[in-house]
């Protein structure tokens, strides 16, 4: 009797355990983690793309809904071809990345959530901040959970890696970038596509 | 003098042409630095790296232009050789 009751006991902690929410970091130390930007206007193309990406999101296999979390780019990490258009991107009157060193996305809901094997599909509810102006968006999402690959990513390392892949666009003018001016050249839409891979170890 | 102004000038065009169709015809502005895709093949994910590499657009291709304008219209400043020996003046 005490040893079923231990064994049921063992059962109950080790299913909890494997049934318990995974937290994932995006630190990605390779730089493959970014997040592109494109601004398509009448005159003039901008594409350009992030890779100082950071935050960690709590992802439960079990329950794909739940999924909370936080993901962070560094302001100064946006890359442009030339390196003109990158200081104007940054300066007080676009970015002000001196002022506000970071953009960031908090979840706080998932909506239509649907799961193919590892693979989830959801629309994201959530506070996006740009330039110190926070909006509530609503992003379709992609989330695959790769069980026990993180040691093909980074060798010597156990556990496991979620992929997010999002496209989505915000206006310019609704983070207050400039509204209204330079339109012909800067497009007040801004399509914006993320690939990343966060890291749970085990 | 004019005509090693000019000569200089039409290099100048000619060769800032000839060096922007081969590296590209980029008709946006000059790029120092270049996307260059990378895949994680764990994740299955596409990376960008960013290289340095000149690759120069219309913007040069005006500076060139301006350059060349430049040095012809100091071809029209300068003086002409005359070809004529120079003449006495009898008093």
């Amino acid at each position: 009797m005490k040893t079923k009751l231990t064994l049921l006991a063992f059962m109950a902690v080790t299913g909890a355990a494997l049934a318990a929410p995974q937290t994932f970091d995006f630190k990605d130390p390779k730089g493959i983690n970014n997040a592109g930007f494109k601004l398509d206007a009448p005159l003039e193309a901008i594409n350009g793309s992030a890779s100082g990406i950071s935050g960690t999101v709590t992802f439960d296999l079990e329950n794909p809904g739940a999924t909370k979390g936080k993901i962070i780019v560094a302001t100064t990490s946006l890359m442009l071809p030339n390196p003109m258009q990158k200081q104007h991107m940054l300066s007080d009157k676009w970015l002000d990345a001196t002022k506000f060193p970071e953009i960031t996305f908090e979840s706080k809901e998932f909506k239509n959530v649907q799961t193919a094997g590892d693979t989830t599909t959801a629309d994201v509810t959530g506070t996006f901040t740009l330039k110190g102006v926070s909006k509530e968006i609503t992003v379709p999402v992609k989330l695959t959970y790769l069980k026990d690959k993180l040691g093909q990513r980074v060798p010597n390392q156990k556990g496991d890696l979620l992929v997010i892949r999002a496209s989505f666009t915000i206006k310019r003018s609704d983070f207050n970038i400039m509204p209204g001016q330079f339109e012909d050249k800067v497009s007040d839409i801004i399509e914006l596509t993320l690939s990343i891979a966060g890291a749970s170890p085990k | 003098m004019k005509r090693t102004l000019r000569i200089i000038a039409g290099i100048l065009i000619v060769g800032a042409i000839a060096f922007w169709a081969a590296t590209g015809a980029n008709r946006g502005w000059t790029k120092t630095r270049v996307p260059k895709k990378i895949m994680d093949e764990a994740a299955g994910l596409e990376g960008i790296q960013w290289q340095e590499k000149f690759v120069p657009g219309v913007d040069f291709l005006g500076a060139a232009l301006l350059g060349a304008g430049v040095l012809t219209g100091l071809s029209f400043l300068s003086r002409a050789k005359s070809n004529n020996p120079p003449t006495e003046t009898k008093q």
